[in-house]
């Protein structure tokens, strides 16, 4: 059985480490926070100015001043930080977030990323996709394997505008989970979802990527 | 000491025409992130001055009856310089029929144009956007990425590309504070800082709104944001602070 979006979301924040400071994207992304393993401390920023995001408030907590970069309302955790856009970006880009999960149209065999122009939609622009694919750590890619025509969009060359170039460390897809070494640039197939093959996702990726002889199963 | 606080919004801007501070083709920056944090009345003030042919810089482009969304529909803006532009069905229809030019930033660099402007550096290289349509035929060059503590740094210790950004700088800006004083001194509130602070110190002209006005002395010096001196004008106004996406969970 393919992950449903809550079990890819699961799979995401088995990568999260205590004191993890964690950007997470909008739709997939935004549900990791919900599966948090018991134990780690994680902190979430906003790009839009916010280290420490806390639940969503409760009607007599809203504050029209407190919003995430999705525009929703929400609150601030203990010890949270707010801060100006250019902090936050020279956050993101100077390499002090730990890693970031965001979602993909297309993303390459070679790590490239495209999400930010939706075929046959008025592009709406990239907002801050392209800074925190290009600063942050570890980015962590989050989508569906295949398109809704079951196209692959694990693809050899993005066909789409990219969001950025050879910045991709992880996929999770509905199908399987793939790491990218950067020193040999190449992703290596390393979980497959329970009831999946690894011949299942061979036929249905592609992009080249290497298939060692022990790939496990993702664990839901 | 000359107060900078002015009695209306309109007040603020009545005489930046004549004075040749704003004229039809000038560019504006104006704060906000989403209408979180956006000098909401300076907006509305902006547009009876009836300038047009204004280029907006501005992170979005507001919703289609408040924010930027008023300059839009009374189509005063002939462009944006802006990273998202999500939630305007006036902007999309002026940006079909061709009346609307749009120039995208990625949000980290459009803040670190705005800083850099403000702050007197003409241009600055930044990983942010190489190999993508931002970069295109703009000047690239190799440097080892600025090491920090191990391991900070992907790829610490190899050289990586890096695309040429300009600063920018504007005619006005109009920004939102949650506190003032009458010499200028502004203090923002959680998310609604964003832009503002950057936008404060890139513009000839400096407008901001804010919801509490107090005099020149009342803020600690270690708790002001943007110095006084940035700024040429205060108004005291009631936001209405719309809320884009009410969100919450049960008590």
């Amino acid at each position: 059985m393919p992950l449903d979006r809550d079990q890819i979301a699961r799979r995401a924040a088995a990568e999260l480490r205590d004191g993890y400071i964690v950007n997470l994207g909008i739709g997939i992304p935004t549900l990791v926070a919900n599966h948090i393993p018991a134990g780690i401390d994680v902190w979430l920023q906003s790009e839009n100015g916010l280290l420490g995001i806390g639940p969503f408030p409760t009607e007599a907590e809203i504050d029209a001043d407190l919003i995430n970069a999705g525009k929703q309302t929400i609150t601030a955790r203990r010890g949270a930080a707010s801060f100006s856009s250019a902090d936050s970006f020279g956050m993101i880009r100077g390499g002090h977030i730990d890693m970031c999960i965001l979602g993909a149209m297309e993303v390459s065999e070679s790590g490239d990323i495209a999400n930010w122009m939706v075929p046959g939609k008025l592009v709406k622009g990239m907002g801050g996709a392209m800074d925190l694919v290009a600063g942050v750590r570890k980015v962590v890619v989050t989508m569906e394997h295949c398109s809704k025509k079951g196209e692959s969009k694990f693809v050899p060359a993005c066909t789409l505008p990219l969001t950025g170039r050879g910045v991709v460390d992880m996929l999770i897809t509905d199908l399987a989970v793939f790491t990218r070494d950067r020193a040999r640039n190449r992703f290596v197939l390393r979980e497959v979802a329970p009831g999946v093959t690894v011949d299942e996702v061979r036929s249905k990726t592609a992009a080249s990527v290497d298939i060692p002889d022990l790939v496990s199963t993702v664990l839901t | 000491m000359a107060t900078k606080l002015c009695a209306t919004p309109g007040e603020a801007l009545r005489d930046l025409r004549e004075r040749g501070i704003i004229f039809d083709g000038c560019t504006v920056m104006v704060g906000g992130f989403g209408l979180c944090g956006i000098p909401e009345q300076l907006i509305v003030a902006l547009r009876d001055t009836g300038v047009s042919g204004l280029t907006c810089i501005s992170n979005n482009a507001g919703v289609d009856d408040w924010g930027l969304g008023l300059l839009l529909q009374t189509r005063q803006i002939r462009k944006m310089i802006s990273s998202y532009v999500g939630e305007n069905a006036t902007f999309e229809k002026q940006y079909l029929g061709g009346e609307l030019e749009i120039e995208f930033n990625p949000q980290g660099t459009l803040a670190e144009r705005i800083r850099a402007g403000g702050a007197g550096i003409p241009a600055f290289y930044t990983a942010t956007g190489v190999g993508t349509q931002v970069a295109e035929g703009k000047p690239h060059a190799r440097f080892l990425p600025p090491l920090g503590k191990a391991g900070v740094n992907r790829d610490a210790f190899q050289e990586r590309d890096y695309v040429l950004e300009t600063g920018l700088f504007a005619d006005l800006a109009l920004v939102k504070a949650d506190t003032a004083d009458t010499f200028g001194n502004l203090v923002y509130r959680r998310t609604a800082r964003n832009f503002n602070p950057m936008m404060a110190t890139a513009a000839a002209f400096v407008v901001a709104e804010a919801d509490h006005v107090v005099n020149a002395g009342e803020i600690d010096p270690d708790r002001i944001h943007t110095p006084g001196s940035f700024v040429d004008r205060v108004v005291k106004t009631a936001s209405v602070k719309r809320i884009e996406q009410r969100t919450t969970r049960k008590a």
